[in-house]
């Protein structure tokens, strides 16, 4: 009851608070002011019942009970069916054989559209490397992106340069951009570095923009070819399901390098590195180095994915490298799980493929991406899918013969 | 002429630059005191232009006085931005107290995201006419080449909300708890100040000189959208780490000294970079001197 | 699930064969544009241009016995979105492209309509480098580029108003920068000196210290690139600050919405745009059926896209065939009574007998000024 009155004052001071912006629409056509009270009454039920939940996501929070949990014995068969190596090694395969086959069911804009989501796919996790693993709050990824894929048109444009040879010099420009970002900001603190590659993100945007005798400036670079397949002539047709299939390998091979990564000793160490940095320079590890390593590998990604990006579209113009380009990203590594490779593609799909089947939903897609990324904070901060992370139990310490044993 | 040409730079920097201080002065009070980047005091502006927008607007049509709507406009759009304010806080950052650092960060990015969505979705995302309110001032006339009603305006009233603000800070109760809880919040909350509600304060007090630059710059461009939070918001938070994050009076020198090279860059040299010039001195400035012009070295303790 | 996929897959195909067994199966058209969005009002009039024309043909019995059929595809003028619209008309089998809408869209679309070889036109994309650089065979445009608006306001300047200094300021944005660009390049020839050249930034929170290194220059014209939120900012401070000289300005600054914007402020601005046809009988018909299909005034570029869709299904009809090559050579050859003028296209795909003028702003309306070329 007292949550209910609570609640019904929330949901009054809300609508207070948004009448003027949503609840009056001036007509300046017609000189009228229009009143949306339709829109206020639908806005202060949603609030009461909103409100209500947040309460109670509250009391369960501050009782120490995870917000949303499955019934007992549900919850860890769940856990237990997932867990076991033979299921995820089915649904693996299960995945790969449904995207191997897509393009030969589906028509070519369903698969222009999973390329899409596949470079977002490609992007997310490699700022999850920097975000999720090390800890580093990058702002302004859109900008090694940008670097790859304006290495590609321009080295495409001067020197003629084809797909191929570009993919591993878009990913060593971004590796540069990486470390020369990384370097100065080596000793700043989470939140100043953050801005940081924020203003760098926008230096980029605004040089492509304004050095117009070499990058094209606001008109961009256009008539970017499409990767070869051995001096093939491919149909549109035939090189969208190619270029496909190689985003598909691209991240299947990112997938296997970030996994591989994560319990590498510079994975460890990146991981150790976002929990406390004092203590882990305690503890020997090169700070200097693993921030590096974190940058270049991350940045890295961006490159690749920027080089795919340009051949995808064959057009590119800053526009398309905005802080909103960075921010959504940065929503898929949060709404997956900072560091949880399942998680972040699952939130890319969703983030993604959403917005593009449900028309009706696109013009909310930001507004739900804000929203998704206040929501997780609070209540949900280790992702959807929490980064599993390898645990080492000492058989010695347990009486029993045997190695260490990750899980 | 060349002395002429120098004082019209100078003083379009300094309109500039107040409103940059305006705005910085809201960065710069939450972070004094809960060390969070408020990502989303860039959108409480532009809500502050918005509401100001809808009263004036409203109030246009009764055929009151233009000094009066203004007036009005103002006052509404001070009101509403300070709640707005106090909500975001009570929403999005004091779930958080105690989280990591990025946490509180990540969220102020996805509220500055959804504020600016909701003006979209609820209001329009074309650019708004704002209506001219700004009389004519005759005295004006003979230095009219340098600076025009708005900016005169703009002048005035930042500088007297500034000094308010001062005398505010270091004369009353609260504007002592509030340095109190800033300089040590365990301290603070030890002698029986009451951090949540000093938190509250700030926020309400920064969302209020946000939703005055926001009217003042309104009137003076004669417009407004959705999106002219996020490059005035930055720039404000360039002038606010420029002078120092956490120093009130850093704000305010930073938001004079950014306005003043931007006019001057574009006056001398060129406008084509004048934005790259400012974020090439919010990033010099975190790198070499995070501390900024009047901040206090810190050290981060274990 | 994957097997419903594919069966579901197969069904659609069996269907699809069905369907092309059939021989009155409908012509279709893709209509790409920004359908939603913040510029939807630059793509949905156009959208229903092709949908009156198409009507009309179709009360008709359609061409060679064959209906028209619509295919609308939202491509909110997003180059990214716009290559996915694109795929997706040539995946649903459209004879012809009337679209895109913006250019920044259109060029990311043009290349996969170049591979499939399927003719596109746009009713508003101006880039001039989409018909001049000679990479997009198959493209055509029922609207002057923006070489022709900056021919026609260079022309103007230098012979009504006389020009000897000008100042160029943009916003840096591909349409404003190319605008002034064009102007300069062409005024430079003839000898015009230019004082300053630069960007300003839209968002910036006040414009008084590039207003004040125009005054200092001392032009005798100032040429905008760029939208008109841009323009009448810099307007009102240009007022402001009492500098009076002429503002030259591209077709974005003719918009109601700038009167409406800048107020008195505006007075005085001369722009670029096509030539008002609003006489020509075809303009009255177009605007009467617009009226009755849909209740509204048309909206921008309804004209461009109405004398498009005309154009494209004229050429149809006239080569009897929906082959590429034949539609284009119709398209060339066989000159069409639209809304915006008789036209056909040039061989690199640009408009003839569309006509360009510059207009002022006087007492809050837009005004023919009397300089205007036609384009050939």
């Amino acid at each position: 009851m007292q949550r209910l009155i609570k609640s019904a004052l929330v949901a009054l001071w809300f609508v207070v608070l948004t009448f003027p912006i949503m609840g009056i629409k001036i007509n300046t056509v017609t000189h009228s002011v229009d009143l949306r009270s339709d829109r206020m009454l639908m806005l202060a039920l949603g609030i009461f019942i909103l409100a209500a939940v947040w309460d109670w996501a509250f009391s369960r929070k501050s009782r120490g009970l995870p917000v949303i949990s499955l019934p007992q014995g549900l919850g860890s068969s769940l856990a237990r069916f997932c867990g076991s190596a033979s299921v995820r090694r089915g649904s693996a395969c299960a995945v790969l054989a449904g995207l191997i086959v897509m393009p030969w069911v589906s028509s070519l804009y369903q698969t222009n559209i999973m390329t899409s989501a596949l470079l977002y796919i490609m992007l997310a996790l490699g700022l999850n490397i920097v975000v999720g693993l090390a800890g580093q709050l990058v702002l302004g990824y859109a900008a090694f992106y940008a670097v790859g894929a304006y290495t590609y048109g321009l080295l495409y444009q001067y020197f003629g340069l084809g797909f191929w040879a570009c993919l591993p010099l878009g990913g060593a420009m971004a590796v540069f951009f990486g470390l020369v970002l990384g370097f100065p900001v080596l000793r700043l603190r989470g939140d100043y570095l953050a801005i940081v590659t924020l203003g760098f993100g926008e230096i980029v945007r605004l040089t492509l923009q304004n050095w117009s005798t070499v990058t094209g400036g606001p008109r961009g670079v256009s008539n970017i070819p499409r990767p070869g397949l051995f001096g093939m002539d491919l149909t549109l047709e035939m090189s969208s399901t190619y270029l496909y299939y190689l985003v598909v390998a691209a991240v299947i091979i990112t997938i296997i390098v970030i996994s591989r990564l994560k319990n590498s000793r510079v994975g460890l160490a990146l991981q150790a590195l976002r929990e406390d940095e004092i203590a882990c320079e305690a503890m020997g590890i090169n700070l200097t180095r693993v921030k590096l390593s974190a940058f270049a590998l991350g940045s890295c990604w961006a490159g690749f994915a920027g080089v795919i990006f340009a051949a995808k579209t064959t057009f590119i113009n800053p526009a398309s490298f905005t802080f909103m380009d960075s921010a959504m990203i940065l929503s898929m590594v949060v709404l997956g799980g900072m560091g949880s490779i399942t998680g972040v593609v699952i939130a890319a799909v969703i983030l993604i493929l959403a917005p593009e089947y449900l028309r009706a939903f696109s013009e909310y897609r930001m507004l739900i991406f804000g929203m998704i990324m206040v929501l997780m904070m609070i209540f949900r901060p280790q992702g959807l899918v929490s980064g599993e992370r390898a645990t080492y139990r000492i058989s010695a310490l347990e009486g029993r013969a045997g190695k260490g044993e990750g899980a | 002429m060349d002395f002429q040409y120098f004082l019209e730079l100078f003083f379009g920097g300094l309109t500039r630059g107040s409103i940059y201080a305006l705005i910085a002065l809201g960065y710069t009070l939450v972070y004094g005191i809960i060390q969070l980047i408020n990502f989303a005091h860039g959108e409480v502006y532009m809500l502050g232009a918005f509401t100001a927008l809808i009263v004036a607007g409203i109030l246009g049509f009764t055929g009151f006085p233009a000094v009066g709507i203004l007036l009005v406009a103002a006052l509404v759009a001070v009101v509403w931005c300070a709640a707005y304010g106090y909500t975001l806080e009570k929403v999005a950052y004091k779930p958080l107290r105690g989280a990591p650092r990025l946490s509180p960060l990540i969220s102020a990015i996805g509220m500055s995201i959804f504020l600016q969505n909701y003006v979209i979705l609820a209001q329009t995302s074309d650019f708004v006419p704002f209506p001219r309110l700004i009389p004519e001032f005759d005295f004006l006339e003979y230095i009219d080449y340098i600076m025009g009603p708005s900016d005169l305006v703009i002048l005035v009233t930042s500088t007297c909300t500034m000094i308010a603000l001062t005398l505010f800070i270091h004369y009353t109760r609260m504007g002592k708890a509030m340095r109190a809880t800033a300089q040590n919040r365990k301290m603070a909350m030890l002698l029986g100040i009451d951090a949540d509600r000093i938190i509250s304060l700030t926020f309400i007090i920064g969302s209020a000189l946000a939703a005055v630059g926001g009217v003042l710059i309104a009137s003076h461009m004669g417009q407004v959208n959705f999106n002219i939070g996020f490059l005035a918001g930055m720039k404000a938070f360039t002038a606010a780490v420029l002078g120092g994050i956490g120093s009130i009076p850093g704000a305010m020198v930073g938001g004079l000294v950014l306005g003043l090279c931007e006019s001057f860059t574009t006056g001398y040299l060129s406008g084509n970079y004048e934005d790259v010039l400012a974020f090439g001195i919010l990033i010099l400035i975190l790198i070499f001197r995070p501390d900024g012009i009047l901040g206090k070295a810190t050290v981060q303790k274990v | 699930m994957k097997k419903g996929i594919s069966l579901l897959a197969g069904a659609a195909l069996v269907a699809l064969l069905a369907g092309s067994a059939q021989a009155a199966d409908p012509i279709k058209i893709g209509v790409p544009g920004a359908h939603s969005g913040d510029l939807a009002s630059y793509g949905v009039p156009s959208l229903n241009a092709a949908k009156i024309v198409a009507a009309e043909y179709n009360a008709r019995g359609g061409i060679m016995g064959r209906q028209i059929e619509i295919v609308p595809q939202d491509d909110q003028c997003k180059p990214e979105l716009a290559s996915n619209a694109a795929t997706k008309l040539l995946s649903d089998k459209v004879a012809a492209v009337m679209g895109h809408i913006c250019s920044g869209a259109t060029k990311a679309a043009l290349p996969i309509y170049n591979d499939a070889k399927v003719v596109s036109i746009s009713p508003s994309a101006t880039t001039p480098a989409l018909t001049k650089s000679g990479e997009n065979p198959y493209f055509f445009r029922t609207i002057a580029n923006d070489d022709d608006q900056a021919t026609l306001t260079a022309d103007f300047a230098l012979k009504k108003l006389q020009v000897k200094k000008v100042v160029y300021l943009h916003d840096n944005g591909e349409y404003g920068k190319g605008f002034v660009e064009n102007n300069r390049v062409q005024l430079e020839k003839a000898g015009v000196e230019t004082v300053l050249f630069e960007a300003i930034n839209p968002d910036a929170v006040d414009f008084s210290s590039v207003v004040r290194k125009l005054r200092r220059a001392k032009p005798d014209a100032l040429f905008f690139g760029g939208y008109q939120p841009t323009a009448s900012k810099l307007v009102q401070q240009m007022r402001r600050d009492h500098v009076n000289v002429p503002i030259i300005g591209p077709d974005g600054l003719k918009d109601e919405a700038f009167i409406k914007m800048a107020g008195k402020d505006a007075e005085g601005i001369y722009t670029s745009y096509p030539s008002d046809t609003s006489n020509l009988p075809a303009y009255t018909k177009a605007v009467e059926q617009h009226v009755k299909m849909f209740g509204t005034q048309p909206g921008s570029f309804f004209p461009n896209a109405y004398a498009a869709t005309q154009a494209l299904l004229n050429a149809i009809d006239k080569a009897q065939s929906t082959d590429t090559v034949k539609i284009m050579e119709a398209l060339r050859s066989e000159s069409v009574e639209t809304p915006v003028g008789t036209i056909k296209f040039n061989a690199k795909g640009d408009p003839t007998g569309v006509g360009l003028s510059i207009y002022q702003i006087r007492n809050g309306k837009y005004v023919e000024v009397g300089h205007s070329i036609t384009l050939n």
